[in-house]
């Protein structure tokens, strides 16, 4: 049944494919280039493009009067997308090789998406960086690359594409990644690696290019395949927001009380001595439950139940801690703040809140700065973010949170700003 | 794997789980869609393990175009009966008899479009605020686009190109009194990702998926399964086949793989090996490149 093609290593056998991880990254860039060309290559020579796909795109590029095949539109999923030629949303796709499953958030990369690509990087352990070899390092370039860093994402793989149209130099990809390295010193982000490709001749994508025997380095695959995202996570410090109470009341479990939830950091074991806030009480870890059994630990990003040995009332949104290792508590909060509507945020202005699994209300005490995403530059003006900006703001909560920054934990650093008249996500935010 | 790494589907489970207990705690009155296929069992199962020991706290919704495959209703009780979960049942040929759609004519009618209606009627009579769906991302290119929580007007319907912003694991759920959420626990798995599970966990299965022999007549390519209220033409020659279902639909429209897969094993290597995605097989997407995103539009699954 196997069949023969270049990929014919792929093995999903169940017991390969039980020891796969996942790894998602996020792309970003404009129609001219060649991330769609460059993705299409990725699913296409994982064999995640089907024949009914490629038919469907093959017809529709006919209908555009496209010569040829346009693999654009594989990643462009709506009408208006197909037809306007851009992408307007986050899509996401998915593939695999024999190593890692990959989930990609594509996003558009124009400056008035900002906030698509703000959504696509949020749950990202890497992001793709395109450079297009003939213009270098663009105002786009920086744009993605502050996000990503903004977003922390820990890995950043810049993509020096186009190679075929300058004849392969390496003097040109050496003064890129001088170049971008240069700015990369302002950034926030843990490790940077360059690899220089042509997505449309295939060069360096999956296999080693011929065409550029200087380079030395790994393929994009085989760098998305092998970089290290175990430590991606908070294994440190011990979170755990209570997300939903199981109470069977059924005769077999007629005393059962259980905090069900989300691991947001660090390693919790039965027997640890743990403080529920907000109300500060301490007690132990009688169990974790799994389904149908006790588990020993639990650590991000497992769902899991727990048990405690003292009957406190505890219910959504109070945070399990560990008692000699406890997050901040506070009422004000300096956030990053990405706006994500039509309608300008104001100072004085109020919000729903959520963060975790904690709904609260806030108002905006300040806006200090807003930062220009082209430039890193801090503009320090007026009283109102609009749609697509950034910038450094204080909230005043009704209740207290309990967090920690978003540079030490994403999960409990993380929040979202809810308009109470229409109900729509208005903004994001990273905690200082 | 390294200590403290989970491998994907443990991944994927655990997010999947994270999402049902949200629609839990964000809703009133959720209730689970379940058509009877592979995704809607595994769906059912994650329930399961989200909440236990306690039972699922929503019942399970079927909207039934009366067109089914019988062993899709045997095992759909069967199931509700060990879960001891509870079951609501919206009827198309009810909806059809109460003169709510009409029924499609000629060779290619399919009741797969008025289950919108069915779906909608239903959602409103039993007052759900949730309904939580089986829908993956991969399966469609409309669907690529869906969030987690997606967020349905007063009518049913789903505004593409207004949805709400989603970061992180922090879903706003938040909504106006009449509208109500569909919430895809599955997005982020692949057909594969469904099948590999169901080995891992040994979820049962019905018996359509796996080969047998089936009256059968092929129309435009696609292998169709003879039922009494199928119109044919006179080219189309019912005859018996070795068969099974890669997805199961409505009737009508489910189109039958030959295969002579019998277990699990061998179903994953015939989709690891395939080069068609299992909607290849569904009439219901053909009819146009916005198919299924206009259906979406109009409140459909």
């Amino acid at each position: 049944m196997k069949q023969k093609t270049m990929d014919n290593n792929q093995d999903f056998s169940s017991k390969a494919y039980l020891d796969m991880e996942l790894l998602r990254f996020s792309t970003a860039g404009s129609v001219d280039d060649g991330k769609s060309t460059l993705i299409g290559r990725l699913l296409y020579d994982s064999k995640s493009i089907f024949e009914d796909q490629l038919e469907s795109v093959k017809r529709a590029s006919i209908k555009k009067g496209n010569e040829q095949i346009d693999l654009a539109l594989v990643t462009d999923g709506l009408r208006a997308e197909r037809e306007q030629g851009i992408t307007i949303d986050v899509a996401y796709r998915y593939f695999a090789t024999p190593k890692r499953k990959f989930i990609i958030a594509d996003t558009p990369g124009h400056v008035q998406y900002t906030r698509n690509m703000v959504t696509g990087a949020s749950t990202a352990n890497a992001a793709l960086i395109l450079i297009d070899a003939r213009n270098g390092v663009t105002e786009q370039t920086y744009r993605h690359s502050y996000i990503s860093s903004l977003l922390q994402i820990p890995h950043l793989i810049i993509c020096v594409n186009k190679m075929d149209l300058v004849d392969y130099k390496e003097e040109v990809y050496e003064e890129i990644k001088e170049q971008f390295s240069a700015f990369a010193s302002k950034l926030d982000v843990k490790d940077i690696r360059f690899v220089p490709i042509s997505a449309l001749k295939g060069d360096n994508v999956v296999d080693h290019s011929k065409n550029m025997p200087w380079y030395g380095g790994g393929t994009l695959r085989y760098i998305l395949e092998n970089i290290h995202v175990g430590s991606d996570l908070n294994h440190l410090d011990p979170r755990f927001p209570v997300q939903y109470v199981i109470r069977p009341q059924s005769d077999e479990f007629h005393d059962y009380r259980g905090y069900a939830g989300r691991v947001a950091g660090g390693v919790f074991r039965k027997g640890d001595r743990v403080v529920v806030l907000p109300s500060g009480f301490a007690t132990t870890i009688e169990a974790i439950d799994g389904y149908k059994e006790e588990l020993k630990e639990a650590y991000p990003p497992m769902s899991v139940t727990i048990r405690l040995a003292d009957d406190i009332d505890i219910s959504r949104g109070d945070m399990i801690v560990k008692e000699n290792n406890v997050p901040e508590i506070s009422q004000d909060v300096d956030v990053m703040v990405c706006w994500m509507s039509e309608k300008a945020m104001q100072t004085r202005m109020k919000y729903h809140l959520k963060h975790t699994t904690n709904d609260v209300k806030c108002m905006v005490k300040e806006i200090k700065y807003k930062v220009d995403v082209n430039t890193l530059n801090r503009i320090e003006d007026g009283n109102e973010l609009k749609m697509n900006e950034i910038a450094r703001v204080t909230l005043r909560t009704t209740k207290p949170l309990y967090f920690d920054s978003y540079r030490q934990n994403r999960q409990t650093g993380s929040l979202i700003l809810i308009d109470e008249a229409t109900n729509n996500t208005v903004g994001v935010g990273m905690i200082v | 794997m390294k200590k403290y790494n989970i491998n994907h589907l443990r991944e994927l489970e655990s997010e999947s789980i994270f999402i049902m207990r949200e629609v839990a705690a964000q809703f009133e009155n959720p209730g689970l869609l379940f058509s009877g296929g592979k995704d809607s069992i595994v769906m059912v199962h994650l329930a399961v393990k989200a909440f236990w020991p306690a039972k699922i706290p929503f019942p399970l919704v079927h909207i039934d175009t009366g067109h089914n495959f019988e062993e899709t209703i045997t095992f759909r009780d069967e199931l509700v009966e060990k879960i001891g979960a509870r079951l609501i049942v919206g009827s198309v040929q009810e909806s059809i008899d109460k003169g709510r759609v009409a029924e499609e004519k000629g060779y290619n009618a399919s009741r797969n479009l008025l289950q919108t209606v069915t779906l909608l009627d239903t959602i409103e009579e039993a007052k759900l605020d949730a309904a939580l769906g089986g829908g993956r991302r991969d399966e469609e290119k409309a669907r690529a686009k869906e969030r987690f929580f997606s967020h349905r007007d007063e009518f049913g319907q789903w505004d593409p190109k207004n949805q709400r912003p989603e970061l992180w694991n922090i879903f706003n759920g938040k909504k106006h009194l009449g509208e109500h959420f569909r919430v895809f626990p599955l997005s982020n798995w692949t057909e594969m990702d469904i099948w590999q599970y169901i080995y891992l966990e040994n979820i049962d299965i019905p018996s359509l998926y796996f080969t047998h022999e089936r009256a059968a007549f092929i129309r435009d390519g696609v292998v169709l399964a003879d039922a009494p209220f199928m119109m044919k033409r006179d080219t189309e020659e019912v005859k018996t086949m070795q068969v099974r279902c890669r997805t199961i639909g409505d009737i009508t429209c489910t189109g039958l793989t030959f295969s002579t897969a019998d277990n699990l094993e061998d179903i994953i290597a015939e989709i690891a090996a395939t080069r068609v995605t299992e909607r290849g097989g569904r009439a219901d997407d053909k009819r146009s490149e916005s198919a299924m995103e206009d259906r979406k539009k109009e409140g459909y699954f």
